[in-house]
């Protein structure tokens, strides 16, 4: 207690030290647009398109809500772990898939770091990848299409938060836990964790073509957390580097008692050398439950399949395949610079940042200067590893990226600042204050060895009076930083939905002439599809009727249905005819205990209703699709359960 | 003849273009269609300029009670057009190796010129006939009935040629590629004419 006193202390102490610095930068950054050209800067006139993509995570939205820089304007909600209603994002059958784990229909999670397919390090946008922290999956959303198209779940796994990085050529995306677990799970005491629970680093294999997921081997480390995660680039192309606190392994007010080890580690972890092993045979099937769900473009269908068994490698078989790097003060952010030669650690209850140098860390694992191990993983020594600190930088590091111009950007969260310094010298260049407490930073290009350097976005924790109060809830703020100059400019603020951690930027000519307009009718592979209105119907199977639907402006077809009864459950396959770009219409049926469904060009969808009342009832479209909008409607005639009336369906007749 | 002989088979060979590239085009831009909806007419058929217009642009029609755009083979000009541009593509060549030769006088250089117009004069009066037809023949029960400001029915005939605004949609309607190609072929036939008389002079 008296230590963590100590601390607090310490950390007003170190505030006003940096305070000074702070309050002059402040008056500067206040003045926003009126210091300088930053509204001409950020202004994209009407009409006109953003420079960049911003991939911004929703955090404990579970979705993913896609962003353009430098105007700040939102475009999209992506709608990833969350059950999304605008658009019957599992609540449809087709999307229900989705959201399958082997802890059933789970409708929510906390989405944390998306990070984009590369190929030779650099952004190839073809993909974008996002992990699940709650119920550990990693997602990936096809980006011709914005849409999930994949959700692969990771067992073993608790807090699934050193994830979803990608290797140099998207070979994996790599998801690491951050609460260690049981191994397999088993009914035992909390207490009894040091030792006997573990810590899973998945590494989920791409392929190349199709980007189907895999998971290809899981190696089980001891049991800390693991916080963060990023892939080695260029020279150490073919590592994996894994910040760790609770070193000390407690099970019970972490707070404390994981704070204690003055120092913890970054995991080293070659990856081509555990590959290899496991290609020729080496590794331990283990019993596993976990589902891997993966949707159709074609069929517009999902399915999700449930995995009986996952390879398992335990770190000590593989010699030089993993070693520990000591690192300060419980680190969180683990950055990896463009040229793959620095490691940064940033040591979340420090003022410093440490910096470890890869070709200092091969030359102290090929001299097999040791000091001593963690449960058979050779430790390095702090010092034949380090190649520098950024001393006073600020308080609570947490998330660093880079320029690509020998600059690194560091987020510090206690004295809420961004800090920019020069990867080579360490030397400090500049300090822009952040409202408030920011938690990450985001340069496009920031996780590949090609970034965009022209602006950072910071992604803050704390909004309070940045915007219009909206009561006790508000929305994160993210702050838009000009970096193309020796200074940050602070340009622009924005709030941002959910909250954010981490985003992924790329220069929108990269992706947006792939950008999907709409999906082409004759390639529609769904089952229950009316492909041509002479397919519209209506077919009973005992107490299921299945009514095959088609809309197009600005009609149903069907649009009179009958002979349906209390007790019957009613599918509504539902095709939008239309082939026209940004023509969707809207499905809305009285009483369904569901959603909407939200039916883009050439696309089938599926929705469920369970009349309950004897009556004509109502359905219409959603969405205000032509002049003849508010005439898309129809009726259903729901009779009592013992009735026999027919099943009838008509269009356009009296 | 020689000169002229093989300008006036470059010419006639010079309408085989309409069976490769369209006769003619039209545009229709509004406010919500920044990327415009087009069709290019063909001497066989319509077809959309982008992969689904013609059924974006029939299903925009049907509310204003417009009837759907041809098939070709609703159509009997999408049969006759391409003998009669082939029979004078073939007459035209024949023409010019008949000159070539001296068989032939550079007269019916001209002669064909002449005949090639009155076709492509009647052809263009044909297709304003069913531009006008397709414009105005609407359905009685049509969802939106506009009419100009005396009342009268609006119609919704594209123009011929050039810029017509039409409701919310700008309407612009050019000759294409196949009909240049028809147009710079008559223009070599009238170059044989005169290269012809030249030569025929000399000889």
């Amino acid at each position: 207690m008296k230590n963590s006193i100590l601390f607090i202390f310490s950390l007003f102490l170190s505030a006003s030290f940096f305070s000074c610095d702070n309050s002059e930068n402040s008056k500067n950054g206040d003045r926003g647009a009126l210091a300088s050209s930053a509204a001409e800067k950020t202004y994209v006139a009407p009409g006109e398109h953003d420079e960049f993509y911003a991939f911004i995570s929703g955090g404990y939205s579970g979705n993913l809500t896609v962003y353009g820089l430098p105007s700040g304007r939102m475009f999209k909600e992506i709608p990833v772990f969350s059950q999304f209603p605008t658009s019957g994002y599992g609540y449809s059958e087709e999307t229900k898939p989705m959201l399958n784990t082997s802890h059933g229909f789970i409708p929510w999670d906390d989405s944390h770091h998306p990070d984009i397919s590369q190929t030779e390090g650099k952004l190839d946008g073809r993909w974008i990848f996002i992990n699940g922290n709650n119920t550990p999956r990693i997602a990936k959303i096809d980006l011709k299409t914005f849409e999930t198209t994949e959700i692969i779940e990771v067992p073993n796994s608790a807090g699934n938060h050193s994830s979803s990085f990608v290797t140099e050529n998207t070979e994996y995306v790599v998801a690491g836990t951050r609460f260690s677990v049981p191994v397999p799970q088993q009914d035992m005491p909390i207490n009894e964790y040091k030792g006997k629970f573990k810590g899973a680093l998945s590494f989920i294999s791409v392929a190349p073509e199709t980007g189907r997921m895999n998971i290809k081997f899981q190696l089980i480390m001891p049991g800390f957390d693991y916080d963060l995660s990023h892939p080695g680039r260029g020279k150490s192309h073919g590592w994996f580097f894994f910040t760790t606190y609770n070193t000390e392994e407690a099970n019970t007010l972490l707070e404390v008692n994981a704070s204690q080890n003055d120092k913890d580690f970054i995991a080293a972890v070659n990856w081509k050398k555990i590959e290899e092993y496991v290609n020729n045979g080496g590794g331990t099937m283990m019993p596993a439950d976990y589902a891997h769900n993966v949707y159709s473009h074609e069929t517009h269908t999902a399915t999700s399949t449930m995995k009986k068994e996952v390879l398992t490698v335990d770190p000590t078989e593989v010699p030089g395949a993993v070693f520990l790097l000591p690192t300060p003060k419980s680190p969180h952010g683990c950055d990896v610079d463009p040229s793959g030669e620095y490691i940064i650690g940033n040591g979340k209850l420090s003022a410093d940042l440490t910096i470890h140098s890869f070709t200092k860390m091969i030359d102290a694992i090929e001299n097999e200067r040791f000091d001593g191990d963690a449960y058979g993983i050779p430790i390095l020594n702090f010092e034949d590893v380090l190649a520098g600190t950024v001393k006073q930088a600020g308080l609570g590091p947490l998330h660093t990226e880079f320029d690509g111009k020998g600059n690194a950007y560091t987020t510090f969260f206690i004295s809420s600042e961004l800090v920019k310094w020069n990867v080579e010298t360490q030397e400090v260049i500049d300090r822009q204050p952040n409202y408030y407490s920011v938690g990450h930073v985001m340069i496009p290009g920031g996780n590949s060895a090609h970034p965009f350097g022209k602006y950072a976005v910071s992604m803050n924790k704390i909004t309070k009076d940045r915007y219009l109060p909206t009561g006790p809830e508000l929305e994160h703020s993210a702050q838009l930083f000009d970096i193309s100059g020796d200074k940050m400019e602070l340009l622009l603020d924005f709030p941002t939905h959910g909250e954010p951690h981490y985003a992924a930027g790329i220069p929108a000519e990269i992706i947006k002439g792939n950008s999907q307009k709409i999906y082409k009718l004759d390639e529609n592979k769904h089952e229950y599809a009316a492909i041509s209105p002479a397919d519209a119907r209506v077919e009973r199977d005992g107490n299921e009727v299945h009514i095959y639907m088609t809309m197009i402006r600005s009609h149903f077809t069907p649009d009179n249905i009958e002979g349906i009864k209390v007790g019957d459950k009613v599918y509504f396959h539902i095709t939008n005819h239309e082939q026209d770009f940004d023509v969707p219409h809207g499905f809305a049926m009285i009483g369904a205990n569901n959603a909407e469904l939200l039916i883009m060009p050439g696309q089938t969808k599926t929705l469920t209703w369970e009349p309950k009342k004897v009556g004509v009832w109502p359905f219409y479209c959603t969405d205000f699709c032509s002049a003849l909008h508010q005439e898309m409607q129809g009726y259903i005639r729901v009779s009592p359960p013992n009735s026999n009336i027919d099943l009838s369906w008509s269009l356009g007749e009296d | 003849m020689k000169k002229a002989g093989i300008i006036m088979i470059l010419g006639s060979l010079l309408l085989l273009g309409l069976f490769k590239f369209p006769l003619w085009n039209i545009m229709l831009g509004a406010p919500q269609y920044p990327d415009p909806m087009g069709m290019n007419i063909y001497i066989t058929g319509i077809e959309g300029v982008n992969e689904f217009d013609i059924q974006n642009i029939d299903g925009l029609n049907h509310y204003i009670g417009m009837k759907k755009i041809p098939k070709p083979e609703e159509m009997w000009e999408f049969e006759v057009f391409p003998i009669v541009i082939g029979s004078m593509a073939a007459l035209g060549v024949i023409i010019g190796i008949l000159g070539f030769f001296g068989k032939l006088s550079y007269k019916w250089f001209l002669a064909w010129l002449i005949l090639m117009s009155v076709l492509g004069i009647l052809g263009m009066y044909d297709f304003n006939n069913w531009l006008t037809e397709y414009g105005t023949d609407l359905d009685p029960n049509a969802i939106m009935k506009m009419t100009n400001l005396d009342g009268s029915p609006m119609s919704y005939k594209p123009p011929l040629f050039g810029h017509e605004k039409m409701l919310n949609f700008d309407v612009d309607s050019w000759p294409h590629t196949g009909a240049y190609m028809l147009f710079a072929g008559m223009a070599l036939s009238l170059v044989a004419f005169f290269v012809g008389k030249k030569e025929w002079k000399n000889q």
